[in-house]
């Protein structure tokens, strides 16, 4: 039973990895941009909601509600303002970008709530479990964030299959000129992506600053658990990266089971694995040069 | 008449390649336009420049009395400019009808409903309404260009610019696409096309202009053009298939 227990964590923990790269494999899948800063700003987040719940002492949805909000809007315009000058420019200057806001924004977290760590108050919604079966117990919150993770997923699926922006996003992300020459603003449209990766990443921030205590520094490890899901599942696909988030988180909680330490070591192994066996991920969307 | 579509002094340099040198010509409404010239005239990176993607180092692209040459692709299109590419370039993760409807729903401004019945009549005119769900990328030579086509008639043009829209075409499925261009043009719409089988452009064009190593070398009549010293001069021994003008 405690390895079904494992298992069931694990498939929760990747539900949360999963919301955690969903905005990671956005800006990827839509304009090529590896987001540097990505981790960093779903600290953001939990910091949004820290501002939010302790500061003002609004409830936690509300952080839910604002953290997304506020990320969206900075997505807007980092992307109008820096990140399509420097998509234009093309190279390594998008990514050298994102690693710019990343160490502005790690000192301005510094600066504004210090290098100690903190949580967000999450009360009752963060202790509650219910007991499924004898030693098979379900937590309240990694459940709500596991399915988060999901909806999130399949939220973006439908928007860029169905929806008007999202097809734009599509063909401007297949050939921007051509995009262009079909009347598509393509700088706004990437702005659109932008921002909707970053509401989803503020989400996540909302749930990590639940779920641990976070630092300014936080941002590097949540960006190499984001990193792991979208390439294990593939580069520009969303289903792949939940599938991603579901292998690590998975993984994690069964080598935890083996030993308490082995945990993260094992998610990196099994990361290391599907590289060198299937360098394009389990569900490739694009090829890999 | 005024001009429907004024190209003043047009000039583009990559490095030293001069691809266009002080090109100057007009269109009139509802005149249709053969562009014919040699490998590398710089006919494609001219049509570049008239709709945007490519900015000029100098000179002007006005249409309807409108300077356009600061505007962006995307406000060009909503004017009413449309382009087909020479080596078809479809959106090719999406579906045919999804590439088409992009054409209407942006270029066309068009929502909803409107949109979806101006994608589904520019996919019945070209013929390519059968394929609607297939996804662009699987699509044959002949469909991908028609589908350069349809998704140019679904942003609702008023000046259409074909590139070599009929170029690897068999001589069966060159009549249709021929007689598809000239009902275009009884309809009113503006017609600029570069093409190297001559014979398909004087079906349906009212003049002609040759361009080569980025000048006009003769604008006029189809007869006289393609009798000019200059344009014969150029063609010689090269490899356009000349005797189908006659």
């Amino acid at each position: 039973m405690d390895w079904v227990n494992a298992l069931a964590q694990g498939a929760l923990l990747g539900g949360f990895y999963a919301l955690l790269a969903a905005g990671l494999s956005l800006m990827f899948g839509v304009m090529r941009i590896v987001n540097l800063a990505h981790g960093l700003l779903a600290v953001a987040g939990a910091y949004v909601g820290v501002v939010v719940v302790e500061d003002a002492g609004l409830p936690l949805w509300v952080a839910l509600v604002v953290a997304p909000l506020v990320l969206a809007g900075f997505g807007y315009l980092l992307q109008r303002g820096f990140l399509n000058r420097a998509v234009d420019l093309g190279g390594l200057v998008p990514v050298l970008v994102t690693f710019g806001v990343a160490v502005i924004l790690t000192n301005l977290l510094q600066e504004w709530f210090t290098a100690d760590s903190q949580s967000l108050r999450s009360g009752s919604f963060g202790t509650a479990s219910v007991q499924l079966a004898d030693g098979l117990s379900i937590g309240l919150l990694p459940a709500v964030t596991g399915l988060a993770g999901v909806l999130v997923v399949a939220a973006l699926q439908w928007f860029l299959a169905r929806t008007r922006s999202g097809r734009a996003m599509r063909a401007a992300s297949d050939d921007p000129e051509v995009a262009r020459l079909m009347g598509i603003n393509e700088k706004h449209v990437y702005a659109l992506a932008t921002a909707i990766a970053l509401a989803t990443v503020g989400l996540a921030g909302v749930f990590l600053g639940m779920r641990t205590q976070f630092t300014p520094g936080y941002g590097d490890l949540v960006l190499i658990f984001a990193f792991e899901a979208v390439i294990i599942g593939g580069l520009g696909s969303l289903w792949g990266t939940l599938l991603g988030g579901l292998v690590l988180g998975v993984t994690q909680s069964l080598g935890s089971q083996i030993d308490p330490a082995y945990g993260f070591l094992i998610g990196h192994l099994v990361f290391l694995a599907v590289l060198a066996v299937r360098p394009a991920g389990l569900l490739p969307k694009v090829a890999v040069a | 008449m005024s001009a429907h579509l004024e190209v003043n002094g047009l000039s583009k340099s990559f490095g030293s390649v001069v691809v266009a040198d002080g090109l100057s010509f007009s269109v009139a409404p509802g005149e249709a336009l053969g562009i014919v010239g040699p490998n590398g005239a710089g006919k494609s990176t001219l049509l570049s420049m008239i709709t945007g993607v490519l900015a000029p180092d100098a000179g002007e692209v006005v249409l309807d009395g409108h300077d356009l040459t600061r505007s962006s692709a995307a406000s060009r299109t909503k004017r009413g400019v449309a382009r087909s590419f020479q080596v078809p370039r479809p959106f090719t993760d999406m579906t045919v009808f999804e590439n088409v409807y992009a054409g209407a729903a942006f270029g066309g401004g068009l929502r909803g409903q409107a949109g979806y019945d101006a994608a589904r009549s520019a996919l019945e005119r070209t013929g390519l309404i059968h394929l609607s769900n297939e996804l662009a990328g699987s699509l044959r030579l002949l469909d991908r260009k028609r589908l350069e086509l349809a998704r140019a008639l679904a942003t609702g043009p008023r000046l259409l610019l074909l590139d070599e829209i009929a170029g690897g075409l068999s001589d069966s499925e060159l009549p249709p696409l021929i007689e598809l261009i000239a009902a275009l043009k009884a309809e009113g719409i503006t017609i600029v096309w570069i093409e190297h089988i001559v014979h398909a452009l004087t079906a349906v064009t009212d003049r002609l202009l040759c361009l080569a190593g980025g000048h006009v070398l003769a604008d006029g009549p189809a007869e006289e053009v393609l009798a000019h010293p200059d344009v014969v001069e150029v063609y010689l021994g090269s490899t356009v298939e000349m005797e189908e003008a006659s």
